[in-house]
This record gives C-alpha cells, structure tokens and sequence, in this order.
C-alpha cells in the first residue's frame, strides 16, 4: 500500500482503530512537548531566513543602483573636471542621475569620524559625486576610461568591492534558516521515532493479540501512525502559534538594521501556517518507518 | 482422492532451545471434525496449536492451510489465513483497556468491517456466551468463567472455519467447564472443525458423550491416536 493512500485512510479512517493502543501518558506528552518546542524553533529559523532573504534583496538591490565618483584635483582644477566629470555622466548610457554631493552632505558623511566641529572647508577634500543607475546600468570599465580621459582625478566606485560580500553573507544567512529548518524537522523526525519505538515496545502485548486476531501489519502501523501523527500535529500548532505570537512581539524598527528586521511582513505570515501540517508529515512517516521496522522483527 | 483437510502436517518437526519438541508429526484435520489433543504438561500442545495458526513456522516439515502452504504464505495472507481460524487461549488475551463487547468486535475492526454494522450479530453471540450484561465491562474485571466465554465469542465472530483452543477450562470450575465444552459441541454441530488442546480427562469424556471426538496425544514428540481407555 502507498504511504499516500495511507495517509488519506489515517484521515478519513475508523477512530476506533487507533483505539486498540492503549493510551501512554509519557510518550503522549513528550511527542505533544517536542512537537511544539520544534516548530516554537521553526518559526524563529523561518523568520530568520526569510529576513535574511529580504535583507539579501534589499541590499543587493540598493547598492547595486548606486556608484559613486570622486574627485581629486588641484584647487584650481576642481570646477572644470567638475565640469567634465558630469558631461561625461550625462552622456553615460545607463546612468539615470549623477549630482555632486553638497557640502554639508560631505560633512554629515565625515562627522562619525570627526566629529561635528571639524573645519572640512580648509581640508582638501574630494568632491563626490553620486550616480544613481538605470534597471540596465552602465558598462563601469568603459565608463572608468572615459573619466581618466576627461578628468584624471576621478575614481569611479561601483560598490561591487563591498556590495558582494554582504549579498553574500545576507544569503549565508538565508540558507543557513532553510538549513536550521531542516534540522529541526529532521531532529523532530528522530525524536518521534524514538517514542514511537518506545511505544511499540511497551505495547508487545497489544501487537501480539491484535496479530492474533488476523491484523495485518499496515492496521497495526495505522494505529500508532495514527496517535503520533495527531500528537505531533497538536504540539506543533501550540508550538507555531506561541512562535508567531514571540516574533510579532519582537522589538520593531525602521526594518534596515538586521535585528530589527527580524519577523514576518505581509505574506510572509502565512509561511508558518505550513508548519504544523508539515510536522504531521514528518510524525506520520517517522512513526510508519519505526512502526513496520518493529513490527517485521516481530514473527 | 483422498479429502482434503482444513489443517495440514506433513512430517512436521519443531525445535526449541536446541532439543527437539516435536518429531515427524503428521496430521490432517478434516472439515467438521472434533479432536482433543492431550499430553503431560511441556510436552508441546501450544506448540502444536500455535504451528496450526501459523503463530510458529516449523523447522522441518510443512503446514498447510486450507490447501496453501504456510512457508510460501507473506505475513498478509497469514493474517488473512488467521481470519478463518479462531483461537482461544488459556490466558485469553485481551486488550485489558477496551470494554469485552470491543474486544469480541476486535477481528471484525482488524479485517476492516464496521462493528456498528455487526452491532445484531455481536449482540447475539454476547446472549449466546450468556455475557451480555457484562458487555461493557473491562476483562480484568470478568471471572475466568467469563473470560473464556468472552475469548470464544472473540473467536467465532468471524465466522471461521477451524476453532484451536488451549485449555479453555483450565482456570474454571466443573460447571462452567461443561458451559464452555457445550458452546463449542454447538460450533462443532455448525459445521466448524474444533481442536482442544488439554490434559482435562474428564472433559474429554463428557465430550465423546455428546460428539464423535478422537484424541491425539503427544508424547515423547511423537502425535499419537489415541487408545479406547479415554
């Protein structure tokens, strides 16, 4: 038989035929206790990878529409490859704006280091000058010549130097929260099969009237497939609920920094709504594997 | 040709912890036969009766039945196979937390039927076990009497075709010895082939007084008819 049609009997089947195993407390409890401690941990794996991911694509995306170009000249030469510097950028295909940076911008961008009371005016300082790019952006080596042509000072920075290891390390992060699910299922699925053993161990007795009365084993596994699955099921909705209650208490933010990034927006929310069902999948196989793995070392 | 039996040994030997239990048995159980199996206690009768449902596979010999052989059988056709045979131990078995009318239902439950749909039937076999007020008890709370009562029913609910019990009076006065000896004569006037493993003489004979019953007995590992002095 499917384990995909067995799945629909233990839905739709007789109630009474899971009655036949006597209820065991400890077991009982501790399925229902590590059900909901996993998916608890879930929900927090979840959001951290889904956070990560937006954090990824933000950044990525933010930085990847910028450049900057700065300009170090002689006072004297300062305006006129200021000048040239900005005709090269209008006439740059894939650039959509390009503006100098003012003064108290440059100062705003020094003052972590400086402080406020530092006298930018009387240091020689490069003019910058902020490119935003369009969705087709600008060919940077072509770019690079044409600026050294025009005006010899300018550097153009495209951030690639410092955007990929962040994109990198937001995306680490990402798969790292799928990876964390990953275990937590596989760790849920080990500890249920433990109990499950446990159970059918402890129920030797039972196993042997029922196959004395014409069972058949894939009857006997739905009995105990059928206990552990809801119990998984049950422990994993208490689990998913207090985890979504936590992250939606989690501290707020502007959503730019990472920990205050961490949570559910919009859609997101639904995403832990697949847990408990997904622990059932996990109990149901886990206690079917264990179950007729038993039951084939009982003659 | 000769007639077929529903329970087949064919020189069957059966080993345990390295001595050897029973030798060389052979032994066809026809349709609607009564027999006793008796014998000193260890000398191999449950063996026997758990070899006959297939609880037990031989270690030499083959067992077939109702005509297909035992060794070629997957654990689902021995379940199947189970169906027609009902067993009724010394110990009954129960599952000790579900009410005896559940328990008499448990092989209807186990082969996929609806006791709801057979709610008629069980209530008649718990009138004919004389245990219907008792239905809703929990067997550690029934007295051996009731248990083995209990048990039969749990053992004829499927209608089957073959009853083994062993040594259903074991525990139980004279009296509800005779009660329980009296269903089974009934089962065996239905047309059920019945095999009682016990070492109860009196029983036997208050059987051959009712019914055409032999008896086998095994001893020193040998399956034997028999003599006229029982």
């Amino acid at each position: 038989m499917s384990g995909a049609a067995d799945a629909l009997r233990l839905l739709r089947g007789d109630p009474r035929a899971g009655s036949v195993v006597p209820p065991s407390g400890f077991t009982a409890r501790l399925t229902v206790f590590t059900a909901a401690a996993m998916a608890f941990l879930a929900v927090f794996a979840l959001a951290l990878a889904l956070s990560a991911g937006h954090l990824a694509d933000r950044w990525g995306d933010a930085l990847a529409r910028t450049a900057t170009v700065r300009l170090s000249a002689p006072a004297g030469q300062m305006d006129t490859q200021l000048a040239a510097v900005m005709e090269v950028l209008r006439t740059t295909p894939g650039v959509a704006t390009a503006r100098p940076m003012t003064e108290p911008e440059q100062r705003a961008l020094l003052e972590p280091w400086f402080g406020p009371d530092l006298p930018v005016e009387t240091l020689p300082l490069p003019r910058m000058v902020e490119v935003t790019e369009t969705q087709t952006g600008f060919d940077a080596d072509a770019l690079r010549l044409r600026l050294a042509g025009e005006a010899p000072g300018a550097v153009l920075d495209d951030h690639t130097r410092w955007r990929r290891p962040l994109v990198r390390a937001a995306d680490r992060l990402r798969g790292l929260g799928w990876l964390s699910i990953g275990l937590i299922g596989a760790a849920m699925g080990a500890m249920i099969t433990l109990a499950a053993n446990s159970a059918l161990a402890a129920n030797a007795q039972v196993i042997e009237v029922l196959r004395l009365v014409g069972a058949r084993d894939a009857f006997i596994a739905r009995a105990f497939v059928r206990r552990f699955t809801r119990r998984a099921l049950e422990g994993a909705a208490l689990g998913t609920a207090a985890g979504m209650v936590a992250v939606a208490l989690m501290p707020g933010g502007d959503g730019t920094g990472f920990l205050t990034g961490l949570g559910f927006r919009g859609l997101d929310w639904l995403w832990p709504l697949a847990l408990p069902p997904l622990a059932g999948l996990v109990a149901f196989w886990a206690t079917r594997f264990a179950a007729f793995r038993v039951l084939k070392g009982i003659t | 040709m000769a007639e077929r039996g529903v329970i087949e040994l064919d020189n069957v030997s059966h080993s345990y912890g390295g001595g050897e239990l029973l030798s060389n048995i052979s032994l066809t159980l026809a349709p609607g036969a009564f027999h006793f199996l008796t014998g000193p206690s260890g000398a191999g009768k449950t063996t026997f009766l758990k070899i006959c449902y297939a609880e037990l596979v031989p270690t030499a010999g083959a067992v077939r039945l109702f005509g297909a052989d035992v060794r070629g059988m997957d654990r689902d056709q021995i379940a199947r196979t189970r169906r027609r045979i009902g067993v009724v131990h010394q110990d009954c078995r129960f599952l000790d937390h579900l009410p005896v009318i559940d328990n008499i239902a448990l092989p209807l439950l186990t082969a996929g039927q609806d006791p709801d749909d057979e709610r008629n039937n069980i209530d008649e076999l718990l009138g004919w076990v004389g245990l219907r007020a008792r239905a809703d008890a929990l067997p550690p709370e029934l007295s051996g009497g009731e248990r083995q009562r209990a048990a039969l029913a749990r053992a004829v609910i499927m209608a089957p075709d073959v009853i083994l019990a062993d040594e259903p009076t074991g525990n139980i006065d004279w009296e509800m010895s005779l009660r329980i000896l009296q269903l089974l004569v009934e089962l065996n006037r239905m047309g059920k082939t019945i095999l009682i493993a016990t070492h109860d003489l009196n029983l036997i004979r208050a059987a051959k007084a009712q019914v055409a019953a032999r008896v086998l007995r095994i001893k020193d590992r040998q399956l034997n008819l028999a003599g006229a002095d029982l």
